[in-house]
């Protein structure tokens, strides 16, 4: 899965199964956005194939562990963000049936 | 030795007021307030905004990576408390079917993510498999089989599992069974079969498999083996399952003719095939924004105003008899590009841009669950996804 060497650890290629650009694009930018990544991108190797290949160069920290903080960040923006829209729908929903009670 | 020593100590000491002095240096450069801590505006406005020329887009990259600005000194990196305090969801229309709202302060890879989710990803339950026992209608058996799988079915996904392909195991956990028994008698005029001539079998299928050894039991063995009947489950109960929309046609038959035939539904995602996909469709679009750099008065105001198929435009009285033209709906603005029509001076006069961060979300539900499940559930499908990806890293 990790393609990278063992005595370098901090520049590896991860090749994920049964991902597509759903997945690779939104961690490519949650990577971007941390200041110990030099070099992210991602490459799908076939369209055929439900494969895509992410590669992680660091500034010295284990591309693993970099990598496993950007998915943990990236479930944090989508708590928050279900989070935000749940509240904003059931805003919403209160302000519409009050609005319809007072011309009601 | 005590000397040296006392040098050693002086040293530091020198060394630790340098250092503060340093610090106390830097602080105070960074508090001046023409130290760059923010972009200038000229560069903040190429980082948010696209600016749509009449010839193509520009800037319209988003500018992701955290080092990006280093040599200005300027951080881009989105910590994540930043990213709770920008952002900022608005519902502006929301009914059973479709809802609409903006998503302000999120990055087109994830407005993305949640779109391609929502259309392949996002469960749902179709028709799968059709025994039919009898058909002579002029409509061919796959034909008809094709548009039954295409029905939306109004049934909650949650509350059922996916099937295992490998085995043919079909319970009331994984699988919905419709009937449809039509029939056009001779001399009757032609009739038209509606969706709503599905009827469901909560108690699994009656179609009688053939090849069953002849067993002790007295009930026939059926093609499906369900353990209690469908009705039972309380949530199915309150919400009868069945086709969404009562009226879709799917068959005409003639005098003499008629379909006899068992459907099953089961649970499937969008990626599989069509029919699983659980919106009409999701789309998003960037925020318009329309910025006028000079003003605008008299006739032109007027050219103006006519220009524009969708209204963005109005005019105002600024006294005096003149009248200058506003930005009323930029919203509502198509990008046609028609105000930057008709010469190099009005691309000097009207600037066309959109905003990097702000989205404004479509979505229309098929039917089987509202659209704000429906985002919520493709939130959370994300969210699996980085579980699992974690879970195979360590």
């Amino acid at each position: 899965m990790e393609h990278g060497s063992h005595s370098d650890q901090s520049k590896s290629t991860f090749s994920l199964a049964d991902e597509d650009h759903t997945f690779a694009n939104s961690i490519r930018f949650t990577l971007n956005q941390d200041p110990r990544v030099t070099f992210c991108g991602y490459s799908i190797p076939h369209p055929s194939d439900n494969r895509v290949n992410i590669r992680v160069q660091t500034t010295g920290d284990p591309a693993r562990e970099v990598l496993k903080d950007a998915c943990q960040d990236l479930m944090l923006i989508c708590q928050h963000v279900r989070g935000t829209f749940d509240k904003a729908v059931s805003d919403f929903k209160k302000s519409n049936t009050m609005e319809s009670d007072d011309s009601e | 030795m005590s000397s040296s020593s006392e040098d050693e100590s002086m040293s530091e000491m020198e060394e630790q007021e340098n250092k503060k002095k340093e610090n106390g240096v830097l602080d105070y450069i960074m508090s001046l307030e023409s130290v760059p801590t923010k972009l200038p505006p000229h560069l903040e406005l190429l980082r948010t905004r696209v600016l749509c020329n009449n010839d193509a887009p520009q800037h319209t990259d988003t500018i992701q990576y955290s080092g990006a600005y280093a040599a200005l000194g300027v951080d881009n990196s989105l910590r994540l408390d930043n990213f709770s305090q920008n952002f900022k969801v608005e519902v502006k229309r929301l009914t059973d079917d479709d809802m609409e709202f903006d998503m302000i302060g999120i990055d087109p890879s994830l407005a993305n993510a949640f779109r391609r989710i929502l259309i392949a990803e996002v469960p749902t339950m179709a028709i799968e498999r059709v025994y039919i026992a009898n058909n002579t209608s002029l409509i061919q058996d796959e034909v008809l089989s094709h548009r039954l799988g295409l029905i939306p079915i109004s049934a909650d996904p949650r509350l059922f599992e996916y099937p295992d392909n490998a085995g043919d195991d079909r319970n009331e956990k994984n699988t919905i069974v419709f009937k449809l028994h039509v029939g056009c008698r001779k001399g009757q005029p032609r009739i038209t079969v509606r969706s709503n001539e599905l009827k469901w079998l909560p108690n699994g299928s009656e179609l009688i498999a053939e090849d069953a050894k002849p067993s002790a039991s007295s009930k026939p063995k059926t093609f499906t083996s369900f353990a209690c009947s469908q009705d039972s489950v309380p949530e199915i109960s309150s919400n009868p399952i069945g086709p969404k929309y009562s009226d879709i046609i799917l068959a005409k038959l003639g005098p003499g003719q008629e379909i006899e035939l068992e459907a099953h539904a089961v649970k499937g995602i969008g990626r599989t095939h069509a029919k699983w996909s659980p919106v009409a469709t999701a789309w998003y679009r960037m925020l318009p924004e329309v910025v006028l750099l000079e003003n605008i008065e008299d006739e032109l105001a007027d050219e103006l105003k006519e220009k524009c198929p969708v209204g963005v435009f109005d005019i105002e009285d600024i006294g005096k008899g003149k009248r200058r033209a506003t930005v009323a709906r930029p919203r509502d603005c198509t990008l046609c590009r028609e105000c930057i029509r008709g010469g190099k001076d009005w691309e000097d006069r009207i600037s066309l841009r959109r905003v990097k961060d702000h989205f404004i979300f479509t979505i229309e539900s098929t039917g089987a669950l509202p659209p704000e499940l429906l985002f919520t559930e493709a939130v959370k499908i994300l969210e699996e996804k980085c579980e699992r990806v974690i879970t195979e890293l360590s």
